[in-house]
């Protein structure tokens, strides 16, 4: 354990959530309140897609629903006299149990329909649930319609954009290590076994459904919490926001990350919210194409990009570099012979890897 | 095209304890039940819902029925093309709504360059061929964009299905923004032919003659496609693909020459589709979402990669688009699309990989 401790993934985490513990002090309020929150929040989200993929062989793509189910209902609980919604008026914190139950319990039932599905199948399901939830919003006029929630405000503690930005902070480090330490737990192995070889699984006795129906439960819950920040941040909810684009680009935010690293999310999140909020204001880049308006085009091209060179994403390819550095330094890599499904720091990606593909990605062949 | 399976195996499934079995039969029983209640209510009862019980208002009945039909006929359509390219290839095309709007939007201006103005059309101007020319044009162009789409980043990924549906996902975001910058934000429309443009009587109730068309449009194609893939040689190979593509590779056949042409007119067929869409709804922004969203509700219904199963989808979900809002009580009537969703539930509690499907 103590190697583990002194791992240079534990002491990069360390050191960056050092970093981002003492930003407020260093950082402009529009960098810390605008493009880091954001950061955090939209990580958490992905971070959910990650650890459906990555540990459960799942690629969902019903998380941001899921985000957005709690933020309505957090809405539709809290408020007492706003033009839309159920108006139920409770007190804030009793309104986010709600909202987070709610998103659970509807993560649960999805989770449970589609746990005898894998893959493909799961893709296009979880598609299905979204836009049907992004049509549940627009449609029923009782717990929000097309023009949604607004003014809605945090619960008492939080009232300053910095405060914001701390819960946001706690919540997506508490949120990581849950993720990293359920992996580990019998559960999180057997899921991981799931994902490899169902069948046999099954012949072994595990309830295959049932481990992929409670992932996706956690997942939900996970999202509903980001959900919950967002709401809080944006103050106001509405269907366009959990509309086919924002999934998409929650997805894009996990693949820009490399879809098989929890970590991933978080440096996707940024890439994504700090190229919407900085390439737009460079000079020159509308003489490129790059306008206002044509944003998607570019974001769109370097999902392809990715997809088409290396499936893993941005920490994939620092991965390779630094496994590339370490081969070269020392010959003593992460292998401890004991067997065990080492999903802590370094190795995480492999399995993973070969889930998206087996065949274009030559540092897992190398190292089979 | 694939003849229809046994019970799919479902490769989830644990102990075989006789609690397990009770388990799954539940969800079947439920499911049956739910069908059942279904017809009672349409038939007899459908309290205080706009059409009112079918036996005592057949006339809207059989609109509505006929509603169904027509739209299952656009949706097949649509679907068709969809469920052959992953039947054959296991490639889940995501650009699959884009190249429906790419079809629809080309359409439209050809329509519109053909009339020579592109506002205030009326019916009685479009003749039979400023109809079908546009089709076709938009069809081609779809197809081919599909073609360059395969060749370029699908052809080399082959049987990565994740990878390959992400490809296509991160293609829809690049056409749909760059469809918005060429054709607009503004919904278009394209004119349906003059000469079909009627309404008959049906058990006193006015019907458009422009949806039998429709549906007629697409039967002809269901029965083109059927021949393609039932009595030529071409649809002999495609129909040994899917059942084993390695085998048909071993007795010599160039399948990557297969796999383009498959692609070829899964795209064609999407933009069929997307001409009908455009003479139907109409054509905008987000179109393309919706009938992505289509596609994927008719094949997870049927069953991926089957025709079979597409017919089957396409009626199963346009009798729920058409009688939700019917048949509902008129106070839930917002509550249609999850109806949607209750069709999903209980045909995946039934069949994971849908009516007509087998696991990938």
């Amino acid at each position: 354990m103590t190697r583990q401790l002194r791992s240079p993934t534990t002491i990069a985490f360390v050191a960056v959530v050092a970093l981002l513990v003492v930003l407020p002090a260093i950082g402009s309020s529009f960098f810390v309140n605008f493009i880091m929150t954001r950061t955090l929040i939209l990580g958490l989200a992905a971070a959910t897609i990650v650890f459906l993929s990555a540990y459960g062989g799942m690629v969902s793509l019903a998380q941001l629903m899921l985000f957005g189910t709690a933020g309505f209902m957090f809405g539709n609980a809290v408020l007492e006299a706003s033009p839309r919604g159920l108006n139920l008026g409770w007190a804030p914190w009793t309104a986010v149990v709600f909202a987070l139950a709610v998103a659970t319990a509807i993560a649960f039932l999805l989770g449970a329909l589609s746990s005898r599905t894998t893959g493909i199948y799961f893709l296009m399901l979880t598609l299905v649930y979204a836009v049907i939830g992004y049509n549940v919003f627009a449609q029923v006029v009782p717990i929000s319609g097309p023009s949604g929630i607004t003014r809605i405000t945090p619960p008492p503690p939080i009232t300053q954009a910095t405060h914001l930005y701390y819960a946001a902070l706690l919540l997506s480090i508490g949120g990581y290590v849950v993720l990293k330490l359920v992996a580990r737990t019998p559960f999180g192995l057997a899921l991981q076994g799931v994902r490899d070889d169902p069948v046999r699984m099954a012949s072994l006795g595990f309830r295959v459904p049932l481990h992929r129906a409670l992932a996706f439960t956690l997942a939900g819950f996970i999202a509903g919490v980001a959900g919950l920040l967002n709401v809080w941040w944006n103050g106001q909810i509405d269907p366009a926001s959990i509309g086919i684009s924002p999934t998409l680009v929650l997805l894009i935010v996990a693949v820009i990350g490399g879809i098989s690293h929890l970590e991933g999310a978080w440096l996707g999140a940024f890439v994504y919210v700090a190229a919407n909020s900085y390439l737009r204001a460079l000079p020159f880049v509308d003489r490129i194409g790059i306008t206002e308006d044509r944003f998607n085009t570019v974001i769109g091209a370097l999902v392809l990009l990715i997809m088409v060179l290396s499936p893993e994403g941005l920490s994939g390819v620092i991965q390779r570099l630094s496994n590339e550095g370490r081969r070269r330094f020392s010959r003593f890599s992460s292998r401890d012979g004991t067997g065990r499904v080492d999903t802590s720091g370094d190795d995480a990606g492999e399995s993973p890897v070969v889930m998206i593909d087996s065949s274009t990605s030559p540092p897992t062949e190398e190292r089979k | 095209m694939s003849t229809a399976v046994g019970q799919a195996p479902q490769a989830g499934d644990g102990t075989a304890d006789s609690k397990r079995s009770v388990v799954y039969a539940l969800p079947k029983a439920v499911a049956y039940a739910a069908a059942a209640f279904v017809v009672v209510w349409v038939l007899f009862i459908a309290g205080d819902s706009p059409a009112g019980p079918a036996v005592s208002n057949p006339g809207r009945f059989v609109v509505t029925l006929l509603d169904a039909i027509t739209f299952a006929g656009l949706l097949f359509v649509v679907a068709s093309g969809f469920t052959l390219i992953f039947g054959l290839m296991r490639t889940v095309n995501m650009a699959h709504g884009s190249l429906f709007l790419l079809a629809a939007f080309v359409a439209i201006n050809v329509q519109h360059a053909m009339l020579g103005k592109s506002r205030n059309i009326v019916a009685d101007e479009v003749g039979i061929l400023d109809w079908v020319v546009p089709m076709l044009v938009g069809a081609l162009v779809a197809a081919c964009v599909g073609l360059i789409l395969q060749q370029l980043f699908l052809r080399w990924n082959q049987g990565q299905e994740l990878r390959q549906a992400l490809i296509t996902l991160a293609i829809t975001v690049i056409m749909a923004d760059q469809m918005l910058n060429h054709f607009g934000g503004l919904a278009l429309r394209m004119t349906w032919p003059g000469s079909v443009t009627h309404f008959i009587e049906i058990l006193g109730q006015r019907y458009a003659t422009t949806r039998l068309f429709m549906l007629a449009v697409a039967v002809l194609v269901g029965a083109l496609l059927w021949l393609w893939l039932n009595r030529t040689r071409m649809g002999l190979v495609i129909r040994a693909g899917v059942d084993d593509e390695t085998m048909v590779r071993a007795l010599g056949i160039n399948i990557t020459f297969v796999f383009a042409v498959t692609f070829f007119v899964g795209a064609f067929l999407a933009g069929i589709g997307g001409a009908m869409g455009a003479s139907f709804a109409g054509a905008a922004t987000g179109s393309d979402g919706d009938w992505l969203l289509n596609s994927l509700v008719v094949v997870i219904i049927g069953g991926l990669g089957s025709i079979k199963g597409a017919v089957a989808g396409s009626l199963l979900y346009g009798m729920v688009i058409a009688f939700a809002p019917a048949y509902l009580p008129s106070r839930y009537s917002f509550y249609a699309i999850i109806l949607t969703f209750v069709l999903l539930a209980v045909v995946l509690a039934v069949r994971p990989y849908g009516l007509f499907g087998r696991p990938a």
